[in-house]
């Protein structure tokens, strides 16, 4: 990166590519040659930088300057002010909600301040097609010093003793995985990368595969040596088409390198990766409904054990790790065991992408410190509950996870701190309900989502959790009885008790935790049939209030002509014709309806 | 050897051994739904999909399901806490809640695993409501129907189909609460490679899949006085039908059978035994043929219906190697309705050959349209499985188990030993070794009992002395042993001379007609004995010495594997799409 004086890095992740950050790159590349530029400043398209909320987002290096929702229109400017004579183009710097103040410095920008990048550390920085820019960061040494330094073994105790545990969801330690794919007999060994991201609005996998291919490449390739395998998969979902780009180009470019394939590095060690492209089964996130995929079979859990790392893929050992897991292997091995067990807790050491979304301020994608604050994270990083709304509930851990309330807003997180509370780490969903959402409807939400993906082969997850929906869906119209309560309860204990694979026994979850910190909002459904939330539409009811000046255009919108009154009288709603669409009171100029 | 408690109870099992087989070892019983076990067969369900086996597992958060959940030392099992049985009874409960409740007119009412357990749980409600699976019944087959809302996706259907025999109809298709097992493309069966062998319906815990009923027409034809029906039984028949009533696995009950038949109104009660003796006539002929005139060899047995579909799905390059003859009952149905015509002086066109079947394969099979003289005059025209013939004797009224016994009327009825050992593997090529080899040798009082050639082992290769000869002979009972021996032989790894295939494991003894198993194949192995003690105890062991057939040759066949034969008995075999 020496040769230019100044780079421009344009993210080119999902978020910021969908609002036209591929057009400013290009008008950059097109204004900067005109300018006759192109020879001392570089545009670069990088991964994502997380605050998605602000993008799409043009980083400029190496002043750190950080701009926001920047538009193509914007660049001819950036170049102008910023780029010839070195002033900051003020209306596109990062303003910060409370103190209307704007912040050019990228670090003091405070979605960042609590942030510790590991898993994400290339993220934003490199450019993810180039794998001069990776190997510039320190990428690849990880594994050239374990083939030429370090024993198979040593390689497997480092991980073990980092205390890693697997990002995808269920926190198993990754040391003590790949110890036992490495004592498993085979012939033919597998490594397999989990990338078949499926949690609504979690996306971390996705931004690394995007923004840093290499450090998944390199953990793989890693994990390989240890544990005896030349044969790696990266079971992708076909929704990433960039990821799937990025990884076909940096398994090319690796390959070119003789940093991928046979006999790397001149060590003996071969090991060859493929890319296998999933159709979008939330149930193939599961190691061995994902293995039986790879292997053309119907995406259905198999029975464990046979542990995967004692018949996986092609009934071979194999050793699977989910994306973010992969990409902390490399600085592990780099920086040491006792710097990753440095950060963090003590029985969760290193960091946590979350994917924070729903009402919260700052939506995108955030790598903190286990063991910080959930209030520091939804606050801090967060930046609050959007239109300053009252906080009311944090989903955590995807359709499997549960709701944290208000209450517990100061646990430190971790993953046995998350499941003690009755949710989960999974992982890393974190979406905020404020005052305005039911929580009831936010659990049949939910299951909604795992009725949906269900496999269908064991009984209480393909019968037992549609079960459960449908007495939501009473419940949410109005017809729920205190036995349905009762129902709720019991149902959910046998299914997640005796489901076969941990889609089926964590689907309860939002159930459950709801009932349990939320049991009021049920009993008002059940007992008064009402929804406090006014999320329920079929428990609403609306009047006309007389504050009703006769304007008429209530009456006019009503979709089912439910409204009659004549010009400047008071107006009436027919509860028999109404079907509580709410356009009334959302087109009510006086307030006049009333909604209860 | 690992140690472990079953409530309470001290158990020593072997390594590999489940919670359940520790169970069933402490004297303990954990229901089980979708688990199957039989390994006879080779075959385990062990897809774990039910959840009704759930017991506690000291230290452990969930409940263990005990079919597939290995035994570890030291291990503390509690399988009847309220929480286990609660479990179990939820998951009940469930299956019941997307269950058609018609249980009283089901075709597997009493023989239901689903109904069972759910009176063994004492289950007298169904606690939950809503939706319920609704696909279209397919009855497109003369074989089976197949009712999927009545399937719990215990998926033994899919391992019988798909890992026994090799044919690979049936599979999970869409998700969740719409996951239904069914054909490619949801084709109806008929369109498919299915051979109807009906292993499927044997090992289906619930009427998810049932056989056709052909009973009511049969019933029709009985009481029309213009028709002249005629019943044949086939020789694994009478060792099984006793269990239909109650009575011990292998109880011979052949001259009850002849009685029930008479007393349900058939005007001749013959037996396809005869015609198993004929077919032996015509497949020692074409064997002796083929060995003298340069092959081709081997020869494959073509008395199995499901076996003959089967390679022409799978094997369409093999299909001159199979024995041209058509199987028994379609011969007496040829038979019957010209030279016993004639000699009855009853119009072919009046009657009606119904066929006493262990097998819902012979039911297509009377169907496929080169078998009949002419579009008038079909060889067979019902078949009835056993499971059939005990339902209509109930229906009748007939109690069976009092009946005296009676005989088979003449003259297709007379049979020697080696017809009756038809009925199970091995026992085709046991009777076709025996007439070629008193043929050969010219003595009919050589060896009678060929013991190399017997055994459920799934795949056997004996060498036998036949004249002098060393015929190499391979057996394989089961579609998927009958596909290693055929890919074998049409990659010219081995090298035979003649092979029997079944399509059943166990042979015509476990077909898909029979009573149900209920899981247990050693009611398979006493049929199978008893069908070889019924042979022991006949006057005439070798096909060829039944007098009947000398005289259906002198009289009306001429030579066997003649011109008249092979017009009556012989068939062709086509290439079907996969």
């Amino acid at each position: 990166m020496s040769k230019f004086r100044m780079h421009i890095l344009v993210c080119g992740g999902t978020g910021c590519m969908s609002s036209s950050s591929g057009e400013i790159f290009d008008v950059f590349e097109k204004e900067l040659s005109a300018n006759s530029l192109s020879n001392e400043v570089q545009v670069i398209k990088t991964g994502c930088f997380g605050f998605c909320e602000q993008g799409p987002i043009v980083k400029i290096y190496p002043d750190n300057v950080f701009y926001v929702q920047v538009k193509p229109a914007d660049v001819s400017r950036i170049i102008s002010e910023h780029v010839i004579k070195g002033r900051t183009v003020p209306d596109i710097l990062y303003k910060n909600p409370e103190s209307k103040e704007t912040v050019a410095e990228h670090r003091e920008i405070p979605f960042y301040h609590s942030q510790l990048r590991i898993a994400l550390r290339n993220c934003g920085l490199i450019n993810p097609e180039e794998i001069d820019d990776y190997i510039s960061v320190s990428g690849y040494e990880a594994l050239g010093k374990c083939l030429t330094e370090i024993s198979r073994e040593d390689v497997i105790s480092a991980v073990k003793a980092s205390g890693l545990r697997g990002r995808g969801g269920a926190g198993v330690s990754t040391g003590f995985k790949w110890e036992m794919a490495y004592k498993s007999q085979g012939d033919k060994k597998y490594v397999i990368c989990n990338a078949d991201e499926g949690d609504p609005g979690a996306f971390m996998d996705r931004s690394i595969l995007e923004g840093d291919p290499h450090s998944v490449l390199e953990a793989m390739a890693i994990c390989g040596y240890a544990i005896g395998a030349d044969e790696g998969v990266i079971y992708i979902r076909a929704e990433y088409p960039l990821a799937v780009e990025r990884l076909r180009i940096a398994i090319r470019q690796a390959e070119e390198y003789g940093l991928l394939g046979d006999d790397i590095l001149g060590s003996g060690f071969s090991f060859h990766i493929s890319l296998s492209l999933g159709a979008g089964a939330f149930v193939c996130g599961e190691e061995t409904a994902l293995m039986n995929s790879v292997q053309g079979m119907r995406g259905e859990p198999r029975m464990k054990p046979p542990f995967p790392a004692q018949a996986g893929l092609w009934h071979k050992p194999s050793n699977v790790n989910n994306v973010e897991t992969w990409a902390n292997i490399p600085p592990i091995i780099l920086k040491g065991a006792d710097w990753f067990k440095s950060i963090g807790t003590e029985k969760s050491p290193g960091t946590k992408v979350f994917a924070l979304a729903g009402q919260i301020n700052n939506v995108g994608l955030v790598e903190v410190p286990m063991g910080i604050k959930l209030r520091d994270i939804i606050y801090k990083v967060g930046g609050g509950v959007r239109g300053g709304k009252r906080f009311k509930a944090v989903q955590t851990g995807g359709p499997s996870g549960g709701c944290i309330p208000a209450e517990l807003l100061d646990l430190a997180i971790d993953y046995d701190s998350l499941q003690s509370v009755g949710s989960m780490m999974g992982s890393g969903g974190m979406i905020v309900m404020d005052e305005t959402d039911c929580m009831v409807n936010i659990a049949k939400y939910y299951l909604e989502f795992t009725v949906e993906e269900s496999c269908g082969k064991c009984t209480p997850c393909r019968i037992g959790n549609r079960r459960l929906l449908e007495i939501l869906e009473k419940i949410t119209s109005g017809q729920g009885t205190e036995d349905d309560l009762t129902e709720l309860k019991d149902l959910s204990a046998a299914i997640q008790d005796s489901s076969l694979c941990a889609l089926g026994q964590t689907a309860p979850n939002p159930v459950v935790s709801t009932m349990k910190y939320f049991w009021d909002e049920y009993i008002a459904h059940v007992r008064d049939k009402k929804c406090t939330a006014g999320k329920c539409t079929s428990m609403l009811t609306y009047k006309v209030t007389d504050k009703c000046i006769g304007c008429t255009i209530c009456a006019k919108n009503c979709p089912v002509n439910a409204i009659s009154g004549s010009l400047k009288s008071l107006h009436s709603i027919d509860p028999a014709k109404c079907v509580k669409c709410g356009v009334c009171f959302n087109k009510c100029p006086k307030q006049a309806i009333e909604r209860v | 050897m690992i140690n472990l408690t079953i409530n309470n109870i001290n158990v020593e099992v072997e390594p590999g051994a489940t919670i359940l087989d520790a169970a069933k070892k402490a004297g303990v019983n954990i229901p089980t739904l979708c688990h199957l076990d039989l390994h006879d067969i080779n075959m385990v369900n062990k897809a774990g999909t039910c959840r009704v086996c759930m017991v506690e597992v000291a230290g452990r958060r969930a409940l263990a399901p005990a079919c597939s959940t290995g035994c570890a030392e030291g291990m503390s099992v509690v399988t009847n806490t309220p929480r286990a049985i609660s479990a179990r009874r939820t998951m009940v409960e469930l299956l019941l809640s997307n269950h058609p409740s018609d249980c009283l007119v089901c075709a597997k009412n009493k023989h239901c695993d689903l109904q069972t357990l759910a009176a063994d749980l004492g289950v007298r409600e169904i606690r939950y409501r809503g939706a319920r699976s609704k696909h279209a019944k397919d009855t497109s087959s003369y074989s089976l129907v197949r009712d999927p809302n009545k399937c719990i996706l215990c998926r033994r259907c899919e391992t019988m189909c798909n890992e026994v025999q090799t044919v690979g109809v049936y599979s999970a298709v869409h998700r969740g609460f719409n996951t239904v097992m069914t054909t490619a493309f949801d084709n109806p069966i008929l369109d498919t490679a299915c051979t109807f062998c009906g292993q499927c319906a044997s090992v289906c815990p619930t009427g998810a899949l049932t056989f056709v009923n052909d009973v009511p027409k049969v019933w029709k034809e009985l009481t029309d006085p213009d028709k002249f029906v005629i019943v044949q039984t086939a020789p694994a028949v009478r060792v099984a039908l006793g269990e239909e009533f109650g009575m011990d696995a292998g109880s011979r009950v052949t001259g009850k059978m002849v009685s029930a038949l008479r007393r349900l109104g058939f005007s001749k009660v013959m037996d396809t035994d005869f015609a198993a003796d004929l077919t032996i006539m015509e497949e020692a002929s074409e064997l002796v043929h083929r060995l003298q005139h340069g092959g081709p060899l081997p020869i494959l047995t073509s008395c199995c219906p499901a076996w003959v579909k089967f390679i022409e799905h799978q094997f369409p390059e093999l299909l001159d190697i199979p024995s041209s003859c058509k199987s028994p009952h379609e011969m007496f149905g040829a038979v019957a309705k010209t030279y016993l015509a004639e000699k009855l002086g009853v119009d072919p066109r009046k009657i009606v050959v119904v066929s006493i079947m262990p097998c819902l394969a012979k039911k297509y099979e009377a169907q496929r349209e080169e078998l009949a003289e002419n579009s008038e005059i079909k060889n067979v025209d019902y078949v009835l499985s056993t499971r059939e013939l005990a339902a209509m004797i109930r229906e009748a009224g007939i109690s069976f188990a009092d009946l005296p016994d009676g005989d088979f009327d003449a003259p297709l009825g007379q049979s020697t030993g080696a017809s009756v050992i038809f009925g199970t593997t091995g026992g085709v090529i046991e009777a076709a070794v025996r007439t070629a080899n008193a043929w050969l040798t010219k003595n009919d009082s050589g060896k009678v009992d060929f013991e190399e050639l017997r055994g459920m082992d799934g795949v056997r290769v004996a060498t036998v002395n036949v004249a002098g000869t060393e015929l190499t002979i391979a057996i394989a009972n089961g579609l998927g042993n009958a596909r290693k021996l055929l890919e074998d032989v049409r990659d010219k790894k081995a090298v035979y001379h003649a092979i029997e295939i079944m399509a059943c494991p166990g042979g015509c003894v476990g077909g898909g007609g029979q009573p149900y198993h209920n899981n247990d194949y050693e009611l398979i192995r006493k049929r199978a004995a008893a069908l070889y003690s019924e042979d022991k105890d006949k006057p005439l062991r070798m096909s060829h010495q039944n007098p009947d057939i000398q005289t259906l040759y002198a009289e009306f066949l001429g030579e066997p594997y003649g011109e008249k034969a092979h017009h009556l008995l012989h068939t062709d075999f086509k290439k079907r799409d996969l």
